[in-house]
């Protein structure tokens, strides 16, 4: 037993590393496309040795500590950010998995009762890691990039929570294998992303701001803070937060198409009922395609929606997205209480959001009628 | 003066609707935006392989024309140093040993390394002896390799002709007052005798 959970251990580990490796070339890459340039091409063909090259430049890159910096924490934190990010996956499956504990189990941790709140313990304790760097640089820009991710993840994670208690609630689970199963023997149309779509646009958004990515990256933007908490960080311990964060991304996008996009289920090819040669193969690939897919989704967002100012970001999150999550959950208490069918809360979903949209409508034209040209920081007028 | 009340076009801010509210219209569009461009033709030139051919009246390394004997055509008058803001031109005159001209430069150096390329030098020059070439990327292992001196520079006239290089102004007939012109017509970019009058030497 013992052995074979160090080869899923070895063997995840492997694949999160070599894939975060890859990804950071497919967003370079796709990054030059969307700007009409070429990307990386210089190592290898097509330059697919870049992440090879990259790697060992950060091995073998000076390692600087500066004299002023707080020794403990600033060795700490890295280390902290890849640990962090890495345990979350214990419990993300990324196959189909069963009740049936002599079968192969495509999670390093089977059968965890309280996997979402596992990831949600575990993944906050990230911010630890950003604010100990932060903090034990010494340095302003990185303190102030500390800080704003500090409140940052704090305002998110209440969306990120609210919006998957629905989904939580409709599964009458918090194990992520019960949530697939439970998306999979209802069929494509009780996929959570038909039922639960708002929650679905809260948890994406949320979760971009809580792995740091663009548009939410402010606690490193380049502009007004240099490196933002990692500025005085270099080689490998550079690259430990970078791994860090990208492990993120693929947490999310995990985490995104198990409980909204049914995990390993497709019609047809992937049902619960499936039996054929290699189903377990084929579940897994449907997975990774569409984490992939969410991936590369992410990547898009990126160089689409520039980024935000701090106080759009933080009322974003506590005038948007914190009440309507909690709209959400309410309605979807209702339609357990009441055995309502599922589509009301399609319905009710789009309903919210287009009523939110309206009262946004409103108040912003409100402000334009007043012209106001105070600063956004005072609020609104 | 003030401007007057018709010129004056006030605007109104466009107004915001449901439609832009609701953010994920725009967002989408933005998307669509981004991905047509993943599948453009990018515009990145991969340089040391592909060249770029810059135009001829690009201001680049210096040439010092030869005359139709093959000889250096200046006649080491000093006006481009003098005019260079730069100070990176160095000129020894000597008398000539040939009966059509009084002084020819035995020393002729630019420091290409402290050359603005401004081209003052070439619009100083009474005949017409020093002109930019669009050659753009020289380079060099030493300081002391990048000071051009004449043999040099010379062959960079040579060489920009038989490249086809000429600059832009070598092939627009006479420019400097004592100047005469010695480009062959096939060489010119019209007919010497549409050339403003002005510019054909007597
Ligand atoms: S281009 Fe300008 S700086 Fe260079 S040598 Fe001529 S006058 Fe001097
Ligand atoms: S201005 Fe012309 S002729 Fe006079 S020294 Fe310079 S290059 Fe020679």
């Amino acid at each position: 037993m013992i052995t074979v959970w160090a080869v899923k251990i070895g063997v995840v580990l492997g694949m999160i590393l070599t894939s975060c490796a890859y990804l950071i070339y497919i967003e370079r890459k796709l990054a030059a496309y969307m700007q009409d340039r070429i990307g990386p091409n210089r190592v290898g063909p097509f330059g697919l040795l870049q992440p090879l090259a990259d790697g060992i430049k950060f091995l073998l890159k000076e390692d600087v500590v500066p004299r002023h910096c707080d020794r403990f924490l600033f060795y700490m934190a890295p280390s902290l950010a890849i640990m962090t990010t890495m345990l979350a996956f214990a419990v993300v499956p990324f196959g189909p998995t069963s009740t049936d504990p002599d079968e192969w189990q495509f999670v390093i941790a089977p059968g965890v009762d309280v996997g979402m709140v596992f990831i949600f313990a575990v993944g906050s304790l990230a911010v630890y890691s950003i604010i100990l760097g932060g903090w034990a640089s010494n340095n302003k820009y990185s303190m102030l990039g500390a800080l704003r991710s500090s409140a940052q993840v704090i305002s998110y994670e209440i969306p990120l929570g609210t919006s998957i208690l629905g989904v939580v609630l409709l599964a009458g689970s918090l194990n992520l294998e019960d949530i697939i199963q439970f998306q999979a023997s209802n069929g494509f149309l009780h996929w959570n992303l038909w039922t639960q779509p708002l929650a679905a646009l809260i948890f994406a958004t949320s979760a971009l701001a809580e792995s740091n990515r663009l548009p939410f990256d402010l606690p490193e933007c380049e502009q007004e803070l240099i490196g933002g908490y990692h500025t005085e960080y270099s080689a490998m311990k550079f690259a430990m937060f970078f791994l860090g964060e990208y492990t993120h991304v693929i947490t999310i996008s995990f985490l995104m198409s198990v409980l909204f996009l049914g995990g390993w289920h497709f019609p047809w090819i992937a049902e619960v009922g499936s039996h054929y040669n290699g189903v377990g193969a084929v579940k897994c690939g449907v997975l990774a395609a569409k984490v992939f897919a969410i991936i590369i989704f992410i990547m898009l967002i990126r160089w689409t929606i520039p980024r935000f100012r701090f106080d759009q970001l933080m009322s974003l999150a506590w005038q948007g997205l914190v009440p309507l999550s909690f709209f959400n959950l309410a309605f979807v208490m209702f339609a357990k209480q009441f055995n309502w069918p599922v589509w009301v809360l399609t319905v009710a979903s789009l309903a919210l959001l287009v009523g939110a949209s309206a009262l946004n409508g409103m108040r912003l034209q409100r402000r334009l009628r007043v012209g106001s040209v105070s600063s956004p920081a005072l609020g609104k007028i | 003066m003030a401007i007057s009340e018709k010129d004056i076009v006030w605007v109104e801010e466009p107004s915001i609707g449901l439609w832009e509210a609701m953010y994920l219209p725009a967002i989408a569009g933005g998307l669509a935006t981004t991905i047509r461009h993943v599948f453009q033709k990018p515009v990145t030139e991969e340089y040391p392989e592909v060249k770029p051919v810059l135009p001829l009246n690009y201001r680049g390394v210096h040439r010092l024309n030869r005359d139709e004997q093959g000889r250096v055509k200046c006649v080491a008058c000093m006006l481009c140093a003098t005019a260079c803001p730069a100070h990176c031109i160095d000129i020894i005159g000597a008398p000539t040993p040939w009966e059509d001209r009084d002084k020819y430069p035995v020393k002729f150096e630019i420091d290409e390394l402290r050359c603005i390329y401004c081209g003052m030098c070439e619009e100083a020059c009474p005949v017409d002896a020093i002109e930019l070439t669009s050659i753009f990327d020289l380079t060099g292992l030493s300081r002391q390799e990048m000071i051009f001196d004449k043999d040099k520079l010379l062959s960079v006239y040579d060489k920009t002709v038989q490249g086809g290089k000429d600059p832009a102004r070598t092939t627009r007939g006479v420019l400097g007052p004592a100047s005469e012109n010695l480009v062959p017509a096939e060489r010119m970019a019209w007919p010497i005798d549409e050339l403003p009058s002005s510019q054909v030497n007597s």
